[in-house]
Formats: structure tokens, C-alpha cells, sequence
């Protein structure tokens, strides 16, 4: 075991460096490159599921030559999960890859993509493997720092850099948030590696401060509103598959830290941080998917339901939260598996989302949902792929984004259960707003998939494209199988699941080893059979079909034109548009964004203007822009240019310190 | 006991039409005008069945599944709702939130089928539609939370149980719950306030807007489809808040109480709603999200009621 998960970082490493060595050798580079990075994949898989298996714990040292400071690795169930998470996604990457970079070829060598590629896996991978805090920020920032590189592969354009600067930027935000949380443990623990810290004592006062440090360093990561800015500027500037990987697996891997700090590594929980996160996955679940209903650009708008399936997640989480401080155990519980599988789940679909989105840009060379239409004549591989991702990310049975949600209504409606009954009421609204927050979804989704494969072409363009190559089209039916997968059984990895509740709460579920029915509390309360659920819609359409068939013989067809009212000339401009589609919710829901519209009369053209904004980009972000130009401006006086004033500046600092610490 | 879940099954769906003609029937009478006999939808279904299918040419593969899509998980409802008997082993498969999320999923399909004719009205009825259940959705979830509560059980046999054998309809919360249900239930299945089932008025139309281009027997299949989902709204209702009579176990005797008192609770229903709809006029299309709010609100004030009065 140990082994195998040595192999795994030691392959994901090479694959990096030894993209160097092959930079003049394009046609190998790309192969062994992706080949590596599929292996590395399998075996944190691998190494991910037999942790959960046999729940037996994987530790390591490395001696670092610094004095008590050894670099210390762990595998235990909660990191195999996400191991596994990223496993999964990295396989798909690497069938995707190949035909995928082909066109990026063609302008440059992909030396540096895969380079920085290779680093940002190893660098979840290390994240998800360390256990003392030293370990861990060195990893987080290799992860976060190899992804700017690949956030800013397309540099030529000026809104890219941008794009990656305010990425980067956010990033080491977060870091520093995270390691301020570290430091108050450690200053506590008086060590950095996890199982010291694991037995701190806190004052209630500074496990607050901790653990808010923590969730929004996080959460900042993970795309919590209002910290989302940087999600939908940094998702639809990279390439896909780095898309898939940041979408898919990044912001799990800022999950998975936030789990570990809160509880893994504080000793007590309280119901309020419960609250807050519950209110703030609220806010982000809602306001993510009102943002991307108004969106029209492909990857922002699935950047945007990141956003979306983040705040559900931290919903799931923030029960927990609730649930364990008030002395659940067993709900609290099913909040974090809940949490949990919806974290693996929307890895599958939203990964599907980004590949397949790769994949319309490829070919159709657009991006804008209004310049689409009627691909599934031309793609019809990737559209019903692309389906099955669409119905999985807006919870519909019996897919598997439902398996998750319906696991956290159920967690919500034990909510009576509670003494307080100021939780006992909100908790059920915040049911209700994820009802919303998915009803949303799945209009959203309608959208997408009518604007963009069914009716007809909106351009040249999308009339010539076509579907992907083997490779593309392999990783596409791999994932969407998978939603199935999750979605008709999610019991094996349920219970697969339970051992990751019951060694951070002390808890599991009761009746999680049913191989056929989930049942997340007893069966007099909640049942699901999503397996009779398929075979019974599937049986009922066979029956159904053949019966009709057999009654009123074979269906005759023929084919006419739309109905046009009897004008005729009915063309592909008519149909409704992704803004027309969206019209009556942003009307009804207008106060969630900044609404420009203008009606302009030039000569005999009529001008329609819209523009939508995100409130909080505009209130929050653009006058801290300002602020910090201006301060910086005022800083910049100091540089005069002059090596002796500079002299005399390190003098006095030098003085000053001596000064301080003496 | 999975021979009687089907049965009930297949009498739900072959009831539904008879029921659609029903309402027809009831609503010619309280106008004046002479009705068709109420089996018409049995001939008309016939009808579309045998009748050649024309397939506008923007259509896709899609346009051709999503009837069949739609009508089994219609029909895959009906198999999990209690119609005459509670505990049926059906009951088990689904709770109620995975019955709202069923209606939702062929929801998805109706909608995509109309964005894929590539035509204004299939758009315009598909964006409506999504604009409606987008609003209906949480509405319909805290009204089921509501009752769901008073029997501490998602699962709709558990709720109808609690409800029948402890006589609890007189609860305030469960009053605001139905309530709430009514509203909701008059915009999903299209009635009278949100959507007019009898014209082709296109600026109104939301659910024939979507289905414009149907014909022959995939019409057949969402007309079937639709006039299932309008039973079934109507069975939820009166077996959630007005259970008496219904069959607790298998033996003839009860079964046939079950059944009279059904038919004439969803007789008086027809009724109601027969008045109600030819008094009422249709709302503008902006006006609907107000309704809803109101059902929304109304299922929220039951959960509260329930969560500080009831429990507390």
C-alpha cells in the first residue's frame, strides 16, 4: 500500500518534470505526459479505496534535516475519499488529453501546460496526503501557484492576465487565512503536526477565530459567496481539462481542508459556526445559481454553478456543524456524508460538464451559448453525454446529484428533532431555499441544453462541427456512466462511506449496509430505491412502447416543417434565446443583480442594450480595487529612485528591529 | 401484495381520461353548453394513437423519446402513490421529495422537447413552464415538509397513515398545508388562475405552447401524461388531507369502501374545482409568481405552526 501510494506522487512528479526532458520531442511528450498522469491517477484510486476498505491508516516520515521538523504523510479514510475523488478525475483528464491538446499544438509546444499540469496534481495529491501543518501549506501553494501558471496559459490577451491575477491574488489570500488558522493551533498544540494538534485546547474565543480563519481561507478557495469573484473569471480562461481539474477537484480539495480543520483538528464544535456556514451555503447555493441563469457564456456560467453545488455542499456541512454541537450524533453524520457525496458527485458531473463544454469549443469554436444550436444532429455523442450531466447537476432522480441533495433534505426535515427553536425553523427554510436553489438549477440547465443542441444552428460555424475523438469521447462516457453509477446505487459508496463520520464524530449511519435501499435513518421514516426507480421507468417506457405497438401498429411519420402561423420563412433567429429563456426569471427575481437595460434609437436602428452584473463584484470588489491602488500610490512616494535613500531606509528598519526585539 | 401495487397502478391509469372527461363534463353543465359524453378522452386517445405522427424537420432524436420518457415516469408515479390502499410495498421506493423531484425530471424532458423545435412558441412555453416550477417547486416542498412533519416520515404510506387513524385533519397546520397545495396544484397541472387547458391563444398558452408541435401518438402519450399528472395531483390531495375510507388492508370489503369513498370525494372535487374555474379568470403570466409566493408562504406558516404550536 505504501508503495503504491509512493508510486502514485513519484509518477505525478515525473510526469512534470520529464515533460521538460521531451520538450523537443512533441509527439512523445504529449503521450507519456498523459500516460503517466492516467497510471498516477489509478493508483490514487487505488490507494483511496483500499484505505476506505480497510479502514486501516497509512502513516509516514520523512526527515527534513531541519531539527523536529519531519515531513509527515497520512492516509486515512476521509483523505482515501478524495484521493479517490481526484483519482477518478485525473483518469478522465488523461483519456480527454491528448486529442484534447491538439489544437493547443498547433500554436506552441505544451511543454509548460503539462509541466505546470503535472505540479498542480501532485500538489493535490500532497495535500490530501499531509499531515503536519508545514507539509500541508507547502502543497496548498504548490497546487495553488502551478494552477496560475495554467490559468494563465493564453497570456497574449490582457483580460487573461487579469483573469489569473485576480486568481492568484484570491489564492494567496486564502493561504495566508489558512495559515493564520494553523497558527493559532499551533501556537496552542506547540507543534505542527496534525495529531498533536488534534488534542488542543482552545478557549472557546480562539477556536472561533480559528475555525472562522479557516472557513473563509477555505471557503475563499472553495468559491463561497461573497469570495467567488475569482471562479467565473478564472474557469472559462483555462483550457478545459484544467477547467474540470480546478472545477472538479480543486475546490474538493478545499473542502476536504475545511473538513479536516473542523473536525479533525478542533476539539469542539459550536452551533453558531454551524449557522453561519449553513447560512452562507445558503446565500451561495441561491446566489450562484441566479448568477448563471443570467449567464451566457458556457464556462462562466458552469463556473457559476460551482458556486452553486459548493454552497449545497457547505448546506450538508453546516448541518453537521449543528447537528454534532447540539448532540445528533447520527444526524450530524448524515449531514457529512451527504456533504460528502455531493462533493464526489458534483467532481463527476461538473468534470462531464467542463469536458463536454471542451469539447463544443473545439468544434464549433464558440463560446457563447447565443451562437448555438441544434448540435445534437452534429454531436450527438457528446450531447447525450452532455445530458446526462445536465439532468445530474439539476437533482433529478434517479441521477446521482439527487442521491446527495435528497440525503440533506432528509438531514433538514430531522431538524424538528432540535431543541431550539429558532434552528428548528430556519432549518427547514434553508430546505426549501435548496429546493429553490435546484428548481433554478434545472431551468438553468434547460437552457443550456436547448440553446445549445436542440433546434436549430445559429451559425456557420456550429453547422460544421462534429463530434470528438476516441479519447475525448472515452472520457465523456466514462464520467457519464458514472453519474448513473452514483446515481442507481449510491448505497456501496454510502457505506463505504460511514466509517469517515464515525472517526470524526463518532457516529454512522445505522442502516447504510443495505445493499438496495437507502435508508438514512430507519425505514419508517425515509426510503430510496433509485435502482427500482430506473428499471421501473425504463420498464414502464419498454412496455408502454411495445404495447401501443402492438395495438395500433407501427408509428407512421413524416416530415414537415414547423408550424410558421402561415407566414412562412420561419428561420434559426426565432427561436427563443438563452436571455429570452431567462427573461421571466430575471424579472421576477430582478433585485439578485445589477440590471442595465436600454432601449437606444439611432436613425432608423433600434438598439437593445442589457448588462447584468454581479452586486457584490461592483460594491465590494472594484472600490477595494480603488482603495488599494490609491493606498499603493501613496506607498509609492517612498521610492525616490535614489540607492541612498534606499540605504538609509534599510539602516532605520535594521535599527528599528534590533530596537523592537532587544 | 406487488400484484395489488400494479393493479392500482393500472387502474390509475386508465382511470385518469375518465376523470379529465369528468371535469369537461362538469364544466359544460355549470356553463349551459352541451357536453361530450364523458369517455370523449378515450376516443380521442384512440384517435391520436392511430393518426399519423408529422415531425417538423427541426426536431431531433429527443423530440421523438421524451413522450415515452414522460409518460412512464408518469406512470412510474402513480406507482407510488397510495390510490386506494396505503401500505402497498411501492410506497417504500419513493418518498415524496423523490415524487417532487419525478415530476421534475419529466418536467426536463417536456421543456427540452419544446426548446427542440426550434420554434418562438416551444421556447416561450418551456421558459414559462421553467419559470413556474421554479417558483411552485420549494412551494410544494414545504407543504409536503409540513405534513411530513406531523408524522415524522417522508414517506407518503407513513404520512396518509398518521393522518388517517389519528384524525388529524383538523390540525392548523395541516388547514394552511392544504391550502398551499391547492395553489401549487393549479399551476403544475395548468388549471384555470396560471394556465387555460382549452385554448391556443398563444400569448397565454404555456403548456400547449410546449407541446405545439406534437401530433399523432406522441400527442397521444402527454395528453395521457397530463391528464395522469392532473390525477394524481388531485389523488394526493384528497388521500393527504381527506383520508377517511381509505383501505388500511387487503380484504375486499374495505377495497370497496375505498374505492366509493373515493369516487365520490374526487366527485365533490370536480365539482369545486368546476366552479372555481369558470369563475375565475386567468391571471397575467407575471401575476403567477405572486400566487405561488402565497402557497409558499403558506406551507411555511404551516411548518412553523406545526414546529411552535403542535411539537412545543
Amino acid at each position: 500500500m505504501k508503495l503504491i501510494l509512493f508510486l502514485t506522487i513519484i509518477i505525478a512528479l515525473s510526469s512534470s518534470t520529464l515533460t521538460l526532458a521531451l520538450h523537443y520531442c512533441p509527439r512523445m511528450l504529449k503521450f507519456i505526459f498523459f500516460t503517466l498522469l492516467g497510471i498516477s491517477g489509478l493508483g490514487a484510486i487505488w490507494a483511496g479505496l483500499s484505505v476506505l476498505i480497510t479502514q486501516q491508516n497509512i502513516n509516514y516520515q520523512i526527515s527534513s534535516g531541519f531539527p523536529s521538523l519531519a515531513l509527515q504523510f497520512a492516509l486515512d479514510p476521509l483523505s482515501g475519499f478524495f484521493l479517490a475523488i481526484v483519482g477518478i478525475i485525473v483518469i478522465s483528464v488523461a483519456c480527454y488529453g491528448p486529442s484534447y491538446v491538439r489544437s493547443y499544438e498547433k500554436q506552441r509546444p505544451i511543454t509548460l501546460m503539462s509541466f505546470f499540469t503535472g505540479l498542480f496534481v501532485s500538489g493535490m495529491y500532497l495535500v490530501l496526503l499531509a499531515h503536519d501543518v508545514f507539509n500541508f501549506m507547502l502543497a496548498w501553494e504548490l497546487m495553488s501557484v502551478s494552477s496560475y501558471f495554467l490559468v494563465a496559459y493564453h497570456h497574449e490577451q490582457a483580460a487573461n492576465r487579469r483573469a489569473a491575477l485576480l486568481y492568484l491574488l484570491m489564492a494567496q489570500a486564502s493561504g495566508l487565512l489558512i495559515l493564520f488558522a494553523f497558527s493559532i493551533l499551533i501556537k496552542f498544540a506547540g507543534s505542527m503536526s496534525f495529531d498533536v494538534l488534534h488534542a488542543v485546547q482552545l478557549s472557546p474565543t480562539w477556536a472561533s477565530m480559528a475555525f472562522f480563519l479557516a472557513f473563509f481561507g477555505f471557503g475563499m478557495k472553495a468559491g463561497i459567496v461573497p469570495l467567488h469573484v475569482w471562479l467565473p473569471q478564472a474557469h472559462p480562461v483555462a483550457p478545459s481539462h484544467i477547467s474540470a481539474l480546478m472545477s472538479g477537484v480543486m475546490l474538493k480539495v478545499a473542502i476536504y481542508g475545511f473538513i479536516r480543520f473542523a473536525f479533525g483538528l478542533l476539539p469542539h464544535v459550536y452551533w453558531q459556526w454551524g449557522s453561519i456556514v449553513l447560512f452562507i451555503g445558503v446565500a451561495s447555493a441561491l446566489l450562484g445559481v441566479l448568477y448563471a441563469l443570467m449567464q451566457h457564456d458556457l464556462k462562466k456560467l458552469l463556473a457559476y454553478h460551482s458556486v452553486e453545488n459548493i454552497g449545497i455542499i457547505f448546506i450538508g456541512l453546516g448541518l453537521a456543524l449543528i447537528f454534532t454541537s447540539t448532540g445528533h450524533p447520527v444526524l450530524a453524520a448524515l449531514g457529512l456524508i451527504a456533504a460528502l457525496y455531493h462533493c464526489l458527485n458534483h467532481a463527476i458531473f461538473k468534470s462531464l460538464l467542463f469536458l463536454g463544454a471542451g469539447a463544443i469549443l473545439q468544434h464549433s469554436h464558440e463560446h457563447d451559448l447565443e451562437h448555438m444550436g441544434g448540435l445534437i444532429k452534429r454531436m450527438p455523442y457528446t450531447a447525450w453525454c452532455f445530458l446526462i450531466g445536465c439532468i445530474s447537476i439539476s437533482a433529478l432522480p434517479p441521477f446521482n446529484g439527487f442521491v446527495s441533495e435528497w440525503l440533506i433534505f432528509q438531514d433538514a426535515f430531522q431538524a424538528v428533532t432540535l431543541k431550539s427553536e429558532v434552528m428548528r425553523t430556519l432549518i427547514p427554510v434553508a430546505a426549501a431555499l435548496l429546493a429553490l436553489t435546484s428548481a433554478l438549477a434545472a431551468a438553468c440547465f434547460v437552457k443550456v441544453y436547448g440553446v445549445i443542441f436542440l433546434g436549430q444552428a445559429r451559425t456557420r460555424h456550429v453547422r460544421r462541427a462534429h463530434d470528438p475523438r476516441f479519447g475525448m469521447r472515452l472520457a465523456l462516457g466514462f464520467l457519464a456512466i458514472l453519474c448513473i453509477f452514483f446515481g442507481v446505487v449510491p448505497t456501496f459508496t454510502i457505506s463505504l462511506l460511514n466509517v469517515i463520520p464515525q472517526q470524526l464524530i463518532g457516529a454512522q449511519l445505522p442502516n447504510a449496509h443495505n445493499w438496495l435501499w437507502l435508508i438514512p435513518i430507519t425505514t419508517k421514516t425515509s426510503s430510496y430505491n433509485a435502482l427500482l426507480v430506473m428499471a421501473g421507468i425504463l420498464s414502464i417506457g419498454l412496455i408502454g412502447y411495445w404495447l401501443v405497438r402492438a395495438c395500433f401498429g407501427r408509428i407512421k411519420l413524416r416530415q414537415v416543417k414547423p408550424w410558421d402561423c402561415g407566414f412562412g420563412g420561419i428561420n434559426a433567429r426565432m427561436q427563443y434565446s438563452a436571455t429570452a429563456f431567462a427573461m421571466p426569471l430575471r424579472r421576477v427575481f430582478k433585485s439578485a443583480w445589477l440590471i442595465r437595460e436600454k432601449i437606444e434609437k439611432i436613425g432608423s436602428d433600434t438598439n437593445y442594450l442589457l448588462q447584468i452584473n454581479d452586486w457584490i463584484w461592483q460594491y465590494i470588489y472594484l472600490p477595494l480595487e480603488r482603495y488599494s491602488f490609491a493606498l499603493a500610490r501613496s506607498f509609492a512616494q517612498l521610492q525616490g529612485g535614489n540607492i541612498r535613500v534606499y540605504l538609509a531606509y534599510a539602516f532605520v528598519t535594521l535599527i528599528l528591529l534590533l530596537w523592537v526585539i532587544a | 401484495m406487488w400484484l395489488v401495487a400494479i393493479a392500482q397502478t393500472l387502474l390509475f391509469v386508465i382511470a385518469a381520461p375518465l376523470l379529465a372527461g369528468v371535469v369537461k363534463w362538469v364544466k359544460c353543465q355549470l356553463q349551459n353548453r352541451e357536453a361530450p359524453p364523458i369517455w370523449q378522452s378515450y376516443l380521442n386517445l384512440n384517435k391520436l394513437f392511430r393518426k399519423e405522427v408529422l415531425l417538423a424537420t427541426t426536431t431531433s432524436q429527443l423530440f421523438r423519446v421524451a413522450p415515452y420518457i414522460i409518460f412512464s415516469i408518469t406512470i412510474f408515479i402513480c406507482a407510488v402513490v397510495p390510490l386506494l390502499i396505503i401500505n402497498t410495498p411501492t410506497t417504500a421506493i419513493a418518498d415524496v421529495i423523490v415524487i417532487v423531484g419525478l415530476f421534475a425530471l419529466a418536467r426536463f424532458f417536456l421543456t427540452l422537447a419544446g426548446m427542440d423545435t426550434g420554434t418562438a412558441f416551444g421556447g416561450m412555453g418551456s421558459s414559462r413552464e421553467m419559470l413556474i416550477s421554479a417558483i411552485a417547486e420549494p412551494a410544494l416542498l414545504m407543504v409536503f415538509f409540513a405534513v411530513a412533519m406531523t408524522a415524522m416520515s417522508t414517506n407518503l404510506a407513513m404520512i396518509i397513515n398518521q393522518l388517517a387513524l389519528h384524525h388529524l385533519w383538523l390540525q392548523p397546520s395541516l388547514i394552511f398545508a392544504a391550502l398551499g397545495f391547492i395553489l401549487v396544484a393549479l399551476a403544475e397541472t395548468g388549471r384555470i388562475p396560471v394556465d387555460n387547458p382549452a385554448t391556443h391563444l398563444e400569448l397565454t398558452m404555456i403548456h400547449e405552447a410546449m407541446i405545439l408541435e406534437y401530433s399523432g401518438r406522441y400527442l397521444a402519450f402527454i395528453e395521457w401524461a397530463a391528464q395522469i399528472k392532473f390525477m394524481l395531483y388531485a389523488i394526493l390531495f384528497i388521500n393527504l388531507f381527506f383520508p377517511w375510507g381509505i383501505a388500511s388492508d387487503f380484504s375486499w370489503f374495505s377495497i370497496g369502501l375505498s374505492i366509493l369513498t373515493l369516487m365520490f370525494k374526487l366527485l365533490l372535487l370536480v365539482i369545486i374545482l368546476g366552479i372555481a374555474e369558470i369563475s375565475l379568470a386567468k391571471l397575467r403570466l407575471f401575476r403567477v409568481p405572486y400566487l405561488l409566493n402565497l402557497a409558499f408562504i403558506l406551507g411555511l406558516l404551516a411548518v412553523l405552526i406545526h414546529i411552535i404550536i403542535e411539537v412545543g
